[in-house]
């Protein structure tokens, strides 16, 4: 082995057990600050007994679920039932290796150690832990493998309440796969790149995706609403009607592990909206291709977490304020108005990007600002056509004869 | 084989026995007979309860599912029965009264003051005009926390839990209310037969007004949040429909009935308690759905707080209770220091107060619905026969009729519209 493989795998080593370390410390801290929040939402206090302000609370939640009694229903299939939950965790976390978190750290060394040899690193490390040329295809991939721990759950439990949350889930997140990936696809329109670090680049370069895709990004938070199983789409575990859904037999760590692979996609998910649509780490104004520096890692790194956070406060806001979809409605919006909605945009999208190369427009501030027109107003189009005067001008309260 | 106790079951559904054979299980009495059991179905049969979050209490319901739409559901019921009628049997009419605050436990002061007008119209009592208005008072917070409770359990079931939270924070404002009236927050007790248990404590009446004027605003809150939501109202509306006439024949009332668009309401057509004399209006649906049914219970909170607030305007000085020392306790001052007051006292506790021998049906509009109260007296102290017209007994019977046809997920939907409390409906 080579010293400089050596640094690459001692380098990557601390790097990936230092960003899951974090990924898990925040999923935990998500725990907390949704029930904070709901609390706030709701004239309540929350937890706050255990820490200062409770913030230890999901550590003793941990340990209770560590230690209590693992039940395994008669009726189960025992092995699908112990798999279930691993394989409902394990895509969550595998979805944030992809995405990157911060500018690149220069990291210098030449060291030996006694029996290991000789380590060196020379240059800036790349701040994610995989930058597959992949990209978001591999999140797509990867995301909808989640979906196998949720039915294996449902079906294996031997629960009719169970079976009915896994049925409905594997339909939802199979619809909604549809239309998630569907609203990348403009992405790759404009970015002309599937590297979640290349897309980054090009949005420090000229603008925020947000711009050039505004309706897209709509599209996107509201399918990731869906493939996350958050309300108003938490059908599969809609308490009011399936008590909980597929994970209504599962109780203590097994339980938990569902509980972390759904916070585990939520905080994945507000990651990837931050950087496909606003910038990832990039702090506008701010940069320029200037050395790597530590102080720029860390304000980068500081920036990406206030961007997923927005986001995944934006999530807890939803999820406290709406009430459930039934379950013909979901499908409905997922293949009559979201698919439809998804591929006129692909469409109308692909023409402006054609007229703008055939009217030789580069790539650059120009070139977003004018997609942000056409998408502003595709976006009141779609408020105008959808809503009809309906929801948001509440025409529709005062139907004839009611109270 | 067949004794009048038994009825044929003409339904069965396919289940497994011991050895994994097929059998027949019934699952209750239907009108007619159903669809000939399918044994090799696509159908599931699901139990919802006694233990759910959706069924309020201890209601079972039998649900067979052909995918997630519901074609048949058989509500069971009967897991909280108590006995009540039977136990008022042995007990005076005062000592009743404790027990109707145990059958809607979700307005209990409602159910008492019902209870204690049944009696003093057996007995030919005529009440107090300040006992009159403190009684509309107790009816009408019991409303509204029955209400409350409706709106955040319907919140909850539809999905949005953040109502449920603001709701039952209004109605602990009433609790809170009751206890200082009757030093009880559920089992409040607080009518007697001739008058009330006790007068308003001070302090009570500026906390009610206090009441009514934050409370509309609360209202208003939930109101944004739901009565315009795109989703509350594809979830609500044209769910569960009963026309005017099915609701009146399968004896609905209340808001039930009104949002179906039948304008009855006890209080404007049998008025008691001087309703006659508020100004107040009774809301109505027009499309008999689940939405109409939250418009109409919305409306009618606002309305019990226009009551609650002329109630507390015009809130006579005077006497509490009838002057009449044979139906009403003597102070226990005087109790312990006159003989007179001694000998009504003994009397009373030991005697109770007999009826004149007839039988008497007394109705108020509770939250839920009319709830009447039956009375045979014999001419002793106790009634020799006690019934109850429990709203939402009746008002569940339909719950098959509206559910049938739509999803399992509408089901829970319409459940909650019906706004049960299985301590009334089993008793």
């Amino acid at each position: 082995m080579t010293p400089e493989l050596k640094g690459f795998l001692l380098v990557s080593g601390i790097k990936v057990s230092v960003a899951f370390g974090t990924l898990f410390l925040i999923i935990a801290f998500v725990t907390w600050l949704e029930r904070r929040v709901a609390a706030w939402i709701q004239n309540r206090i929350g937890p706050n007994r255990v820490g200062p302000f409770g913030l230890f609370q999901p550590i003793a939640d941990g340990i209770k679920n560590f230690v209590k009694e693992e039940l395994l229903p008669g009726q189960a299939d025992r092995t699908l039932f112990i798999l279930a939950p691993a394989m409902a965790f394990v895509p969550s976390l595998l979805l944030f290796a992809v995405i990157p978190f911060a500018a690149p750290l220069p990291v210098s060394f030449d060291f030996t150690l006694p029996v290991l040899g000789r380590f060196v690193h020379v240059g800036p490390v790349s701040m994610v832990i995989a930058d597959l040329p992949i990209g978001f295809l591999f999140i797509l991939a990867i995301s909808s493998l989640a979906v196998y721990g949720i039915v294996f759950a449902g079906w294996s439990s031997g629960n009719k309440y169970s079976l009915l949350g896994g049925l409905r889930s594997s339909a939802q997140m199979v619809s909604y796969e549809i239309a998630m990936g569907m609203s990348l696809v403009p992405v790759l329109l404009v970015g002309g790149n599937v590297k979640l670090t290349e897309l980054v680049r090009l949005q420090q370069d000229s603008l925020w995706f947000i711009l050039a895709l505004t309706v897209g990004f709509v599209l996107f938070a509201i399918s990731a609403l869906a493939e996350n199983n958050r309300l108003p789409f938490d059908l599969p575990e809609a308490e009011g009607e399936l008590v909980g859904g597929y994970h209504t037999e599962y109780s203590s760590m097994r339980f938990a592990t569902f509980f972390l692979a759904e916070y585990g996609a939520l905080v994945t998910m507000s990651a990837l909206m931050a950087t496909l649509f606003f910038g990832g780490w990039d702090i506008p104004g701010s940069w320029d291709e200037g050395e790597p520096s530590v102080i720029v890692s860390l304000a980068t790194l500081a920036m990406f977490l206030a961007k997923t956070f927005f986001f995944i406060l934006c999530y807890i806001w939803i999820r406290w304020t709406l009430p459930r979809f039934r379950f013909d409605q979901l499908m409905a919006l997922g293949w009559k108005v979201m698919l439809p909605l998804v591929l006129t945009y692909i469409m109308i999208l692909a023409t402006a990007v054609w007229a703008f190369d055939t009217a030789g427009l580069a790539f650059g501030r120009t070139y977003v600002v004018a997609l942000f027109g056409v998408n502003v107003v595709l976006l009141l189009a779609i408020l105008w056509g959808l809503d009809r005067n309906r929801i948001i001008w509440g025409q529709r309260l005062t139907r004839e004869g009611s109270v | 084989m067949a004794d009048k106790r038994t009825v044929a079951l003409d339904l069965a559904t396919p289940g497994m026995d011991a050895e994994g054979r097929p059998i027949r299980v019934p699952i209750g009495v239907a009108e007619g007979p159903g669809p000939e059991p399918d044994f090799s179905s696509e159908r599931l049969l699901l139990n919802v309860g006694p233990q759910h979050p959706a069924t309020h209490g201890v209601l079972r319901l039998v649900v067979e599912l052909d995918g997630e739409v519901v074609t048949r559901v058989v509500p069971h019921i009967g897991y909280l029965h108590s006995g009540f009628e039977k136990l008022g049997e042995y007990r005076h009419y005062n000592q009743i009264i404790p027990l109707t605050d145990r059958t809607d436990y979700l307005a209990p002061m409602a159910n008492n003051v019902a209870l204690a007008m049944a009696a003093e119209q057996l007995m030919g009592i005529e009440v107090t005009e300040r006992c009159q208005v403190l009684r509309v008072i107790a009816c009408e917070l019991s409303r509204i926390i029955s209400h409350l409770v409706w709106l955040g359990t319907t919140a909850v079931d539809i999905g949005a839990f953040t109502p449920f939270l603001w709701t039952f924070q209004e109605r602990e404002k009433v609790y809170d209310l009751q206890e200082a009236w009757t030093g009880a927050r559920l089992t409040t007790s607080v009518a007697r037969v001739g008058g009330m248990m006790a007068d308003l404590p001070d302090g009570f009446e500026p906390k009610l007004r206090e009441f009514c004027q934050a409370f509309p605003g609360v209202l208003d809150e939930v109101d944004r949040l739901l009565t315009r939501n795109g989703i509350w109202i594809a979830r609500l509306q044209g769910i569960g429909i009963m026309t005017g006439e099915e609701a009146i024949n399968y004896g609905l009332s209340g808001p039930m009935l009104r949002a179906s668009g039948v304008p009855y309401d006890v209080r404007k057509d049998r008025p008691y308690l001087d309703y006659e004399t508020y100004d107040f209006e009774v809301p109505i649906g027009e499309h008999g759905d689940v939405y109409d049914r939250y418009l109409v219970r919305m409306e009618e909170m606002r309305q019990s707080v226009r009551i609650l607030e002329q109630a507390l305007d015009r809130l006579p000085d005077g006497a509490l209770n009838v002057d009449d020392p044979r139906v009403i306790l003597p102070p226990k001052s005087t109790a312990m220091s006159d003989m007179e007051a001694m000998i009504f006292h003994f009397k009373q506790v030991m005697e109770g107060v007999p009826a004149p021998v007839g039988e008497v049906y007394t109705a108020i509009e509770n939250g839920k619905g009319e709830l009447g109260y039956y009375f045979v007296s014999d001419g002793t102290a106790k009634p020799v026969r006690w019934r109850i017209r429990p709203p939402s007994f009746l008002n569940i019977a339909a719950l098959p009729k509206m559910a049938e046809g739509h999803l399992f997920a509408d089901l829970i939907a319409i459940n909650a519209s019906v706004d049960i409390v299985m301590g009334e409906i089993d008793r």
